[in-house]
């Protein structure tokens, strides 16, 4: 059986930087070289060295890093703090680094000329440790050093194909342009993948961005995605999963308050879900994470909670005063909080760093309080999207999501139907919604349903009482005058078991009154039985003289006939 | 015509006391290279009249001396004596820029 001829497929070279091998695809092209453009501090340089730092220390091939820019011990110093130690790669043979200096003012051109010099000092230092990488940052130097552009272009072109020649894989550096990608037009000469790089600032926050523009010969990311540059170095995030293609689960899990369980179709939540809860300021939705995160905490699962508006230990103080201790599951690496104003990144950092954590910690449930303030960092539209996505990711994961949401009262009832903003409402599968409700001088916290997707929920509302035994749920009284809470419920309820009682007495005194009837009437009715016996008898009596007066009359009479001799 | 060998050095053997020390850096016998080397020869002699002495440093043959000059361009003349040091690229077909980078004064 003949073999089928193998289509020959651009071959892969993985960087070694997270995330940035998801969105080419594999890597960068073997053997070729790649464009990385962008602005004064974008990030270049760093990609260009992490490329071949971890090209040197994953795949154990060498690199040689050429700079025109920055200084060789600038670089060493810049990148120890990021975790990567230049020096001993350099010691051990797997790095050059190598400055090249060029003086403008010194260059007189009497000539002609050719880089002859660079290609030689190159293809030294490749040779001397068997480099495979290389990194050129920023070429471009060349063209503002030497008047004659057209030399230059050409020999740029000489040295890729000699890049090529050689087998490397090169990163080139380029100043992002005006009109076109980059200042001197390098993308002609270095087609086969350019990747740029943004740092915007809106609204005083910036936020990395990469963007893999082309990549020939393989499919590639074509979105923007969020990226940071932290001590591991660069962490390129591609969180724009929207394929919707999680499996739900019907596993349930309890929400750590029984009566809440109840409510929810006897069970509690379904695992995976999203849950949304809303209430105005001080109506106590933080509690309700608290108390799900100390029962998830319980059955040993890990929990994340991202909080952005108190601090970790005063999240944990204010819980301990309702009873939930969540100091100790911090002390037992159940439980990890991250605390951070909105205001520190935007929108696509928060979630890039919210992912990079969770897949770090694998929680099985997440808490995110509140997402009210991130309206602060970007336009409906934009935190809708986010939420997506981050939503999405939690679903794939099958974490457990809960999430609080300021609202403010709207409408004259007391019971209007809340809007989120955003319509953030419809992104959760349950939603439960926590109201403050004044009346008599008081105000009291009430709980309700607004919606549970896949089960059947009570529509009932629920006085919710926070105590130092932790969160309850009673039934709230719903009399004449409409729901009562708080002591005007107690008291309702007093009067209730009042008047129950007086309707006892009632009743038990007309059974007493009946009983009295019946025996009177009963005592009647044997006086008047006997009353009719001795009637009864007294007619008998005289039916039987009567009978006896007959007789009588009759044997007179027959007498009385013997007498007078009748002939008979 | 000559062709220029490493290290070959011209007008008076006594070493280390010329006015001008000039390295010339090629990489090969290209045409470029060649000319390069006439161009000098000539210039040399019709305006530093003996007082100079010339280095030709092949980088095909020792590319590691390349850094210590930082050469990129090829071909490049360094004016080692007198300092300053001065560097000029080209095959040195321009004689005038050649004298300006050069700093020689026209002889009368």
């Amino acid at each position: 059986m003949k073999a089928k001829k193998k289509i020959p497929v651009l071959e892969k070279c993985p960087s070694g930087i997270a995330g940035l091998d998801e969105i080419t695809d594999g890597g960068l092209p073997k053997g070729r070289p790649t464009l990385i453009c962008g602005g004064a501090g974008s990030g270049k340089t760093l990609i260009a060295m992490e490329f071949l730092a971890r090209g040197a220390i994953d795949q154990n091939e060498p690199g040689v890093y050429i700079t025109f820019e920055e200084r060789r011990d600038d670089l060493v110093k810049n990148f120890a703090s990021m975790g990567l130690d230049l020096e001993d790669l350099i010691r051990k043979k797997k790095l050059i680094i190598d400055q090249i200096r060029i003086n403008t003012a010194e260059i007189y051109e009497t000539g002609e000329f050719d880089l002859d010099g660079l290609f030689i000092r190159l293809a030294d230092h490749v040779e001397t440790i068997g480099a495979k990488r290389i990194a050129l940052d920023t070429i471009e130097v060349l063209f503002s050093a030497f008047s004659n552009a057209e030399v230059i272009r050409s020999e740029l072109q000489r040295l890729f194909l000699w890049i090529k020649d050689q087998g490397l894989t090169a990163i080139v550096t380029g100043e992002q342009g005006e009109r076109t990608l980059t200042r001197y037009g390098l993308e002609e000469y270095v087609a086969d993948c350019v990747i740029t790089l943004d740092n915007r600032v809106v609204n005083q926050i910036s936020t990395r961005r990469i963007r893999v523009v082309k990549y020939r010969g393989s499919k590639h990311g074509s979105d923007e995605y969020p990226f940071l540059i932290s001590e591991d170095g660069i962490t390129v995030l591609p969180v724009t999963s929207l394929s919707l293609r999680h499996i739900a689960s019907s596993d349930r899990v309890s929400t750590g308050i029984e009566r809440l369980d109840t409510m929810l179709g006897g069970k509690g939540f379904y695992r995976g879900s999203s849950i949304l809860i809303t209430g105005e300021a001080g109506t106590g939705k933080s509690s309700l994470i608290a108390a799900y995160l100390d029962a998830a905490c319980r059955r040993k699962e890990r929990c994340l909670y991202f909080a952005f508006e108190e601090s970790e230990s005063q999240i944990i103080r204010n819980m301990r005063s309702i009873g939930y201790d969540l100091q100790q599951w911090v002390d037992a690496d159940l439980l990890r909080f991250h605390a951070i104003r909105p205001t520190a990144y935007g929108l696509e950092m928060h979630l890039a760093i919210m992912t990079k954590l969770i897949q770090e910690f694998e929680p099985k449930a997440v808490a995110i309080d509140p997402i009210s303030n991130l309206f602060t960092i970007g336009d409906d539209i934009q935190v809708r999207s986010m939420l997506m996505r981050m939503i999405d990711y939690l679903k794939l994961k099958e974490i457990t999501s809960l999430y609080t949401n300021l609202t403010t009262e709207q409408g004259p009832t007391q019971y209007s139907v809340e809007t989120t903003q955003a319509h953030v409402s419809s992104l959760m599968d349950s939603w439960i919604g926590l109201k403050t409700i004044e009346g008599n001088g008081e105000r009291n916290r009430a709980l309700y349903l607004l919606k549970s997707r896949g089960m059947a929920h009570s529509n009932q509302v629920r006085e919710f009482i926070l105590s130092e035994n932790g969160i309850g749920l009673i039934d709230a009284y719903i009399g004449s005058e409409g729901v009562l809470l708080g002591s005007a419920r107690t008291v309702q309820e007093i009067k209730d078991r009042a008047g129950k009682l007086a309707r006892e007495q009632e009743i038990a005194r007309k059974q007493r009154n009946l009983e009295l009837k019946k025996r009177s009437m009963e005592t009647d009715i044997i006086a008047l039985k006997e009353k009719y016996a001795e009637e009864e008898r007294e007619v008998e009596i005289l039916m039987e003289q009567d009978k006896e007066r007959e007789t009588l009359i009759a044997s007179e009479r027959k007498e009385m006939a013997v007498h007078r001799t009748a002939d008979r | 015509m000559t062709k220029p060998k490493s290290s070959d050095k011209t007008g008076t053997e006594k070493a280390g006391d010329k006015k001008w020390v000039l390295k010339l850096y090629v990489a090969g016998q290209t045409p470029k290279s060649l000319t390069a080397f006439e161009n000098l020869k000539r210039i040399c002699e019709e305006h530093l009249k003996g007082e100079y002495r010339i280095e030709v440093i092949d980088l095909i043959v020792n590319p590691k001396l390349a850094r210590g000059d930082q050469i990129i361009a090829i071909p490049t003349l360094i004016r080692k004596l007198p300092e300053p040091v001065k560097k000029i690229i080209g095959d040195l077909s321009n004689t005038e820029n050649v004298l300006v980078g050069l700093d020689i004064k026209l002889m009368e």
